[in-house]
């Protein structure tokens, strides 16, 4: 059993696997930009980022970046473990829903629908930070 | 008559991949360019496709992350492991499920990188600690979601608590209507001396229990156990040859679900929505046919939600539904999980696919225990939701009935 008083405050996020598909988000992420896929075809976006559109299937897909603003879809506060953390969906203004983590909100106040911004977590020397949100 | 494939099913498109050196590519992009020609050569598009095949050369768990990466919209799914002459057995088993009418087009792939998965990525080939299906191939770095969900924590109890989050938003759904389904297996565990869990639970106790991933307490988890169990079916010529009751399989149906993109996302249904209809549109019944119904219970929400999506009550009702001891034998409308299911008998392994069809079948044979035995049960339903209910996840429904 965890000893609840002397768990750490924050969880630790791993530095993300890449790989060659994945590269230029991550590359992207070192300079602080947000990149989300949209197909030229279908001109929809989707998360997460494919070489190949899986809407219409087709390859002619592109970088663009997001403003990285949205809303809760949907999370859970994890309250077992070595520390608690906010796991859920963000639906962001371009209509797609990714997961992430939430960062800085209080742990009682979450909500769905309210509005929350990204804000890059580090992961260390020199890994490329990750794509948490916090509220606005 | 004999079952057959013979002339059943015809092998419409295939495609080679033509470079012997792929340093360029993930592999994801190489099961799909592979894909993509063979679907070409045929004169058919990735909508066409109602049937994915794969062996463990596909990286993630199973289907689940290729499917969700191509966009299918799949029946059936088969990701069969023999090594090298998977792909052999996998196009006679896709014969087998044409022609018993399980799908029309099915898809095979295999792609691999030995040798370019070495090169490419140099120094960016970083390898972690981030969650991981179990079984992958080629690594980490070839599960294609794996660098953009795997670092968030999910577990099962997380994803699962986000989607009770949701429901609770859309639809109302409170953590009373949710204990319900714990009190009802406590219910039927008390008889099964096997139980993991035989002590009566009331709705303060679960809401009692520690908060584990919000909304979720510990009642409203399953237990852990070790165990297992197995299954024999045979051909209807042996069944009558036997000195066992006669249940057989009447319906089934099974689907993939997953993000699909990030558009539309709908964490408040499962793909049970699917494997339900197809396999009530099989047996020819609908849900108020059924006597007995055996539905997973990893958490008490997977219960709620695949009542809804197997049609046992409108979306958004399951609350309601399941409230007020609706799913105790004897008391309710519906008997589920007379064996005190997963959340207090057994979920052996972490996967409680098994004993739900074992507890089906013992109430059809009219073998459960005397105290929660349903009386004239006929009809049976085995459901199953394995993976993660939040992300990627898979669903099974068998129905079967009592001669």
């Amino acid at each position: 059993m965890t000893d609840l008083e002397s768990r750490p405050t924050k969880r630790s996020i791993p530095v993300p696997n890449q790989n060659l598909e994945s590269k230029p988000f991550w590359d992207a992420a070192k300079d602080g930009r947000f990149l989300i896929k949209r197909c030229s075809a279908c001109d929809k976006p989707h998360w997460y980022p494919r070489t190949m559109c899986p809407f219409c299937a087709s390859t002619d897909t592109e970088w663009v970046e997001s403003k990285g603003e949205g809303v809760i879809y949907a999370f859970s506060v994890m309250r077992r473990g070595t520390a608690p953390y906010a796991i859920g969906y963000v639906t962001l203004d371009e209509g797609v829903s990714l997961l992430t983590n939430f960062i800085d909100y209080d742990l009682d106040a979450l909500e769905i629908g309210q509005r929350v911004r990204l804000k890059w977590s580090p992961t260390g020397q020199s890994n490329p930070p990750v794509f948490t949100f916090a509220p606005v | 008559m004999k079952m057959s494939v013979k002339g059943k099913a015809y092998v419409a498109g295939i495609w080679e991949h033509p470079l012997r050196y792929i340093p360029h590519r993930s592999t994801a992009q190489v099961h799909a360019q592979c894909a993509k020609g063979a679907l070409e050569d045929a004169g058919l598009s990735f909508s066409d496709v109602d049937a994915y095949f794969c062996a463990d050369d596909a990286p993630g768990y199973g289907a689940w992350s290729l499917a969700d990466y191509m966009g299918l919209k799949l029946k059936h799914a088969d990701s069969t492991r023999d090594g090298g002459s998977s792909y052999i057995v996998h196009a006679g088993h896709a014969a087998e499920a044409i022609a018993a009418g399980k799908c029309k087009v099915a898809l095979i792939t295999l792609a691999g990188r030995p040798l370019g998965s070495r090169a490419g990525l140099g120094e960016a080939a970083i390898r972690t600690e981030s969650v991981v299906p179990q079984g992958s191939h080629g690594g980490v770095d070839e599960v294609p979601e794996a660098g953009f969900e795997g670092i968030w924590g999910y577990t099962t109890h997380n994803t699962y608590a986000m989607c009770a989050m949701r429901h609770m938003y859309e639809y109302g759904t409170t953590s009373e209507q949710l204990a319900w389904i714990k009190v009802a297996a406590s219910h039927h565990a008390q008889w099964n001396e096997h139980a993991r869990l035989r002590n009566v639970v009331s709705v303060e106790d679960v809401l009692e229990s520690p908060m584990i991933a919000d909304p979720l307490h510990r009642m409203d988890c399953c237990v852990t156990t070790d165990g297992g169990g197995a299954l024999v079916v045979v051909a209807p010529e042996i069944a009558k040859s036997l000195k066992r009751p006669l249940v057989k399989v009447i319906g089934h149906g099974e689907a993939l679900k997953g993000p699909r993109g990030g558009l539309d996302l709908d964490l408040t249904a499962s793909a049970g929505v699917w494997s339900g209809q197809q396999a009530f549109t099989e047996a020819g019944i609908t849900p108020t046919d059924i006597k007995y119904a055996s539905i997973y219970d990893s958490f008490t929400i997977t219960v709620l939600m695949e009542l809804e999506d197997l049609g046992f009550c409108r979306k958004g009702e399951g609350g309601k539904f399941v409230a007020d001891g609706n799913l105790i034998s004897g008391v309710g409308k519906l008997p589920f999980n007379t064996d005190g299911g997963g959340l207090c008998n057994n979920h052996p392994d972490s996967r409680g696919g098994i004993t739900k069809v074992i507890e089906a079948v013992r109430q059809a044979r009219g073998e459960a225990h005397s105290k929660v035995q349903v009386p004239n049960c006929d009809l049976v339903i085995a459901h199953g939701t394995g993976g993660w209910l939040g992300t990627r996840h898979g669903a099974g429904t068998l129905i079967m009935e009592r001669e």
